[in-house]
């Protein structure tokens, strides 16, 4: 405004001076912070009381049970007489029967290796900034398959046979878990390609496959490998079940696999396949060194999602009679010695936890990448 | 990848076997020649070995006599055929599917809400929520239900009385059940007719708003005509319902309704665990909507409640349907696992033919058929849907 | 990526080292081939089929398994076991996948025919019975009208009590489980008022339940149960292995042939105990493709029937079964050994 004479005129600017407002509250400790989080308005402090409602009811009694009634020492009337706490005793005694099935005693050792050895070819290839990743995947996909199928099997340098039959508990999970996710990921990735191939009866073939797998129940297809595969193949050829069960989840899991490839397949820009064929290279060539490892890294979250489903789906191989984790829990309860009213309870707890800790695991890696990827895309 | 390199590769493009032409026909007919012999080594591997071993095969089992018991929503006996003991799993398969994919639906809804609320509390429920479900195995919470629910409910004899005629034991939920009598078609029409003229009433008040501007409880108005018309048609047609109350026996509740502990564990379960996906569907949805909408709804004066279902959840919508779709496919193949704990489903009933008819083959591709069936009416409504609510561009 | 494929293709198969089994011949020459016998057993019935917690698996049914091998062999411990549910039994057996089946299955006649099995003999005369709880006041089956009653899933039991309550005119709600632990569970945890499983087999369920003295079984028995090896029935000459390892542990009981006296009874002045170990010319074992002392084996490895049903369920041990018709023809039973002549 040039006219400065006839601001006192207009009607919508104070006159006179405000008075001062009260100092600001706090806003840093526990009360301010509940105060804007939790009691701010009517609404949320209802929200927030029948929250808390809903928490204590359920974490009071859950942490009376798992802990300060729980027995921990002891033998059945230990349990028998504590009907209001876990029976973790009862999980102790059984501890080695969870973790190695009826794997014999004397040889337990090799399942032990065998963890190590597993553990010694993950956990390099998950941390992204480890050294020889080319190394790291020849050992996690072949090496370490092949050198432990002897390890657990046995039959050479003296090493005595055990026999799938008695494998079991947390040990066998693993081993299920592992190679439907050795295997899924390179036979997804063969699907993935096959289905956008330019070729109609490769992509027919592969949307069939992949369709049929993710439209029936895992169950299903368990029954079909356990049961009926041999009944299909030429009279006197057997597989091993478990290798039969392998095979069946393997599959299944290639079919999830392939979509999340797929995806990932789909997200390259068109520039990247013409620049890989400007520059002359193949379809395998250019598949091999340009697309899939751009692809694969974008979906590495979606694959760690498949891992967690597939890791769950384990618990299912139960159906054909393998003791996973799972089945050799709920198999220990009806163990005579150990009958207690607690007992069944306890078991799925431990179970649960077992299971919960590996997903959780695994879903917060997948968020890790996630977060990781994010940042390279950040401007 | 040098120039020497270059030019070699465009010399032998010469070759026939290096034209990508025929490379592609090559490696179809290879294909199809390597599926169909894998088929037919499989399909005559299967006959000579079910002949070699005099195992009969075909569907014919199915219109034999069943020979035993199931209890299923379908009325089985053991004089019914295999194939409608069959077909009895196949409604039970369906009926807990439906419940579960409700109660996923509005659990999930709930929850992915939850996860988003300013409430610090509330948001940390449904994070753990979330976090605990969803990392451990389906058949796990279904085990815990129904071990929870039995060990909770006390036995037929401490039976708890909810109301007359209602009442909750380890046997289930007993609750009375309605007979029709003989004029009973007369109040169902009418209780369409009214349900007709209620949705005439909406069209009509909705059109009239879009016109003028001005409101008429349709709602409600609709509600008295259905109740008053049906009441009438009730009472006119002299009193057409009964009620089969359930009544205790020696060992057990009959008659009534009744919702068994396998059942209701089976779906609760599938149905709170499913939700935990569904939820985090759902926050993925309503992050991706851009925060100008929510901005300006707000500025347009609408509150939180209104700004969630009218502006926010119906573009989230977009986002959501394409994976939610697929979490109803999961429900309905989980509900295989009603095996664990002895309801009757496509599966259960399966393995229980299986047995003493030995057909093996066929039992198992009833299965993936009827699966595969229930999958694609999944995909198929489930697409009709989003093509709906898909964003219409000029 | 091709030869990533193969290679993988090949480590997983070399891993798991069985690979693929490839046999021709006659079940015989196969096993003598591979060394064992592949037998499938029950997954877990205590006394029956039943692996300790080192994964070694014990009971009747597994001592039929074993004597086989001991006849086979001569050494009853060549035995693999497949632990079998009640719906996986009968295709591992068609496809080849165990050669013979000794996991308490009744003998029926679509079992017999249809199926593509046959019966090598019945090791266990059993039937259907009931297990309820104590504090009910049940002491007959016809009590049970209107009863939930829960059964395993996948067997010939659900047949037999859909039969009976129909013939009696009687209710029954039947909740049918897949896994045995589960129907314990569920039957423990008070969702049924019964159970129903072969009468051997309530013995042992009995002793699982959280406070086995709460509950009673009922005398009664509703079927006929007859238990046995099972083969193909594509393979006469293993068909009459099976037959007669079962036949000639009858006749040494009969003969008072044991595994404690087996080396004295070769001495013995008794023609039928000759014949049955092979003493002298006697060489009974050609016929069946095995040697001369293939019985002497069973019996001095695995021992007679007598020794194997006390050893693994009789009155000695917890579960406890008395012979009943079970003892041998002349002792109040049915069991009768065909002669070896």
């Amino acid at each position: 405004m040039t006219d400065m004479q006839s601001q006192g005129d207009v009607f919508f600017v104070r006159q006179e001076v405000l008075e001062a407002e009260p100092p600001p509250m706090r806003v840093h400790g526990v009360w301010p912070w509940m105060c804007a989080n939790l009691f701010n308005g009517f609404g949320n402090t209802i929200l927030t009381l029948v929250g808390a409602a809903i928490a204590l009811w359920v974490v009071i009694p859950v942490i009376e049970w798992t802990f300060i009634n729980a027995v921990w020492n002891g033998t059945r009337e230990a349990c028998a007489a504590q009907p209001e706490g876990a029976c973790w005793t009862f999980v102790k005694a059984n501890f080695g029967q969870y973790i190695y099935g009826r794997y014999p005693d004397p040889e337990r050792w090799r399942v032990n290796l065998f963890l190590v050895l597993m553990a010694a070819g993950i956990v390099p290839l998950a941390i992204p900034s480890a050294p020889f990743k080319g190394f790291n995947l020849l050992y996690v996909f072949i090496i370490f398959p092949v050198l432990s199928g002897f390890l657990l099997v046995g039959g050479v340098l003296g090493l005595p046979v055990v026999e799938t039959a008695v494998w079991g508990g947390l040990f066998l999970t693993l081993v299920v878990s592992f190679v439907g996710m050795a295997m899924s990921l390179p036979l997804g990735i063969i699907l993935a390609l096959g289905r956008r191939s330019k070729m109609p009866t490769v992509q027919w073939v592969c949307v069939v496959f992949i369709e049929f797998c993710r439209g029936v129940p895992l169950i299903t297809v368990l029954f079909m490998a356990g049961i009926l595969l041999p009944l299909f193949l030429p009279t006197g050829v057997n597989f091993d079940k478990l290798l039969r069960a392998l095979l069946g989840l393997s599959l299944f899991a290639a079919a999830y696999m392939a979509e999340v490839i797929r995806g990932g397949l789909q997200a390259i820009p068109k520039g990247q396949y013409e620049g890989a064929q400007a520059l002359g290279l193949g379809y395998w060539q250019m598949t091999r060194l340009i697309i899939l490892p751009q692809a694969i890294t974008i979906v590495i979250p979606g694959i760690v999602n498949t891992f967690i489903g597939l890791f769950k789906d384990t618990s299912l191989v139960y159906i054909i009679s393998i003791f996973e984790l799972l089945y050799t829990v709920r198999n220990s309860f009806s163990d005579p010695t150990w009958a207690a009213s607690t007992v069944p309870t306890s078991g799925l707890v431990f179970a649960a936890a077992v299971f919960w800790i590996f997903c959780f695991g695994m879903s917060r890696y997948s968020k890790f990448t996630e977060d990781r990827l994010r940042v390279g895309y950040k401007r | 990848m040098s120039v020497t390199d270059a030019g070699r590769l465009n010399v032998s493009r010469d070759r026939w076997y290096n034209n990508p032409l025929y490379r592609s026909i090559l490696l179809q007919v290879l294909v199809v020649a390597a599926v169909l012999g894998a088929g037919y080594w499989f399909t005559n591997n299967t006959i000579t070995n079910l002949h070699d071993r005099g195992i009969a095969s075909g569907f014919g089992f199915l219109s034999q006599r069943a020979g035993f018991d199931m209890v299923t929503f379908l009325n089985v006996t053991a004089e019914s055929t295999y194939g409608y003991m069959i077909l009895a799993g196949l409604v039970d398969t369906i009926a807990v599917s439906i419940l579960s994919i409700v109660i996923a639906t509005i659990l999930g809804l709930i929850v992915g809400i939850a996860r988003l609320s300013t409430n610090w509390l509330i948001r940390t429920i449904a994070t753990v929520y979330v976090e605990t479900l969803r990392n451990i195995p389906p058949l796990l919470v279904i085990l815990f239900f129904y071990l929870g629910v039995l060990a909770t409910l006390p036995d037929v004899k401490n039976a708890i009385q909810i109301a007359p005629g209602f009442s909750l034991s380890n046997r289930g939920l007993f609750m009375p059940a309605p007979v029709v009598g003989p004029n009973f078609h007369l109040v169902a029409i009418a209780f369409l007719v009214s349900l007709v003229i209620a949705f005439a009433l909406r069209r009509w008040a909705f059109a009239r708003r879009m016109r003028t501007g001005q409101t008429f409880p349709s709602g409600w108005a609709g509600l008295a005509i259905v109740v008053v018309v049906t009441g009438i048609a009730y009472v006119a047609s002299g009193d057409p319902l009964t009620f089969d109350i359930p009544v205790k026996t020696r060992f057990n509740i009959n008659g009534g309704w009744d919702l068994s502990p396998e059942f209701t564990s089976l779906f609760v379960a599938l149905g709170v665990y499913t939700a935990s996906f569904i939820a985090e569907i759902v926050r993925s949805g309503i992050m991706a909507v851009s925060h100008g909408q929510t901005e300006a709804a707000k500025a347009l004066g609408l509150r939180g409640g209104p700004v969630l279902r009218l502006v926010v959840l119906p573009q989230a919508l977009r986002v959501i349907i394409p994976p939610l779709s697929s979490e109803y496919l999961n429900i309905t193949k989980n509900t295989s696992l009603a095996l664990a704990i002895g309801f009757a489903d496509l599966v259960a009933v399966g393995n229980n033919v299986l047995n003493p008819t030995g057909q093996s083959i066929e039992v198992v591709a009833i299965w993936m058929a009827f699966y595969l069936g229930l999958s694609i009416l999944i995909s198929i409504a489930m697409n009709a849907f989003n093509a709906r609510i898909a964003l219409t561009e000029r | 990526m091709k030869k990533m494929l193969v290679t993988l293709a090949l480590a997983a198969t070399a891993t798991f080292g069985l690979g693929v089994v490839v046999a021709q011949a006659g079940t015989l020459d196969d096993v003598k081939a591979k060394g064992f016998i592949q037998c499938g057993v029950n997954t877990g019935l205590p006394g029956f089929g039943n692996p300790d917690s080192t994964g070694k698996y014990t009971g009747f049914d597994v001592d039929y398994c074993r004597a086989v091998a001991a006849a086979v062999f001569g050494d009853p411990e060549k035995v693999k076991y497949s632990p079998l549910d009640g719906t996986e039994r009968f295709p591992a057996l068609q496809s080849g996948e165990v050669d013979l089946l000794v996991r308490n299955t009744t003998w029926t006649m679509s079992r017999d025919t249809t199926l593509g099995f046959t019966f090598a003999g019945v090791n266990y005369y059993d039937g259907e019975g009931f297990m309820v709880r104590k504090s009910l006041g049940v002491k007959t089956v016809k009590e049970l009208d209107g009863a939930t009653i829960c059964v395993q899933g996948g067997t010939d039991t659900v047949t037999g009590l859909a039969d009976y309550f129909k013939k009696h005119a009687l209710k029954y709600t039947p909740l049918v489980i897949d896994k045995l632990p589960d129907v314990n569970a569920a039957y423990d945890a008070g969702r049924c008022d019964a159970l129903t499983t072969d009468r051997s087999g309530l013995a042992a369920n009995r002793l699982q339940m959280k406070t086995p003295d709460d509950h009673m079984v009922l005398d009664e028995i509703i079927s006929q149960e007859p238990l046995g090896p099972v083969v193909r029935n594509n393979d006469v000459q293993w068909f009459q292995i099976v037959k007669w390892v079962s036949n000639a542990m009858l006749d040494a009981e009969f003969l008072g042939v044991t595994q404690a006296n087996v080396d004295d009874m070769k001495n013995s002045p008794d023609a039928a105990i000759d014949r049955l170990l092979g003493v002298g010319d006697n060489d009974f074992g050609k016929s069946i493709g095995l040697g001369k002392d293939w019985a002497y084996n069973v019996i001095k490895t695995v021992g007679n029937y007598s020794d194997v049903y006390d050893r693994n369920i009789g009155p000695k041990t917890p579960l406890g079964l008395e012979r009943g018709v079970n003892a041998q023809w002349n002792a109040g039973g049915i069991q009768y050994g065909i002669p070896i002549l």
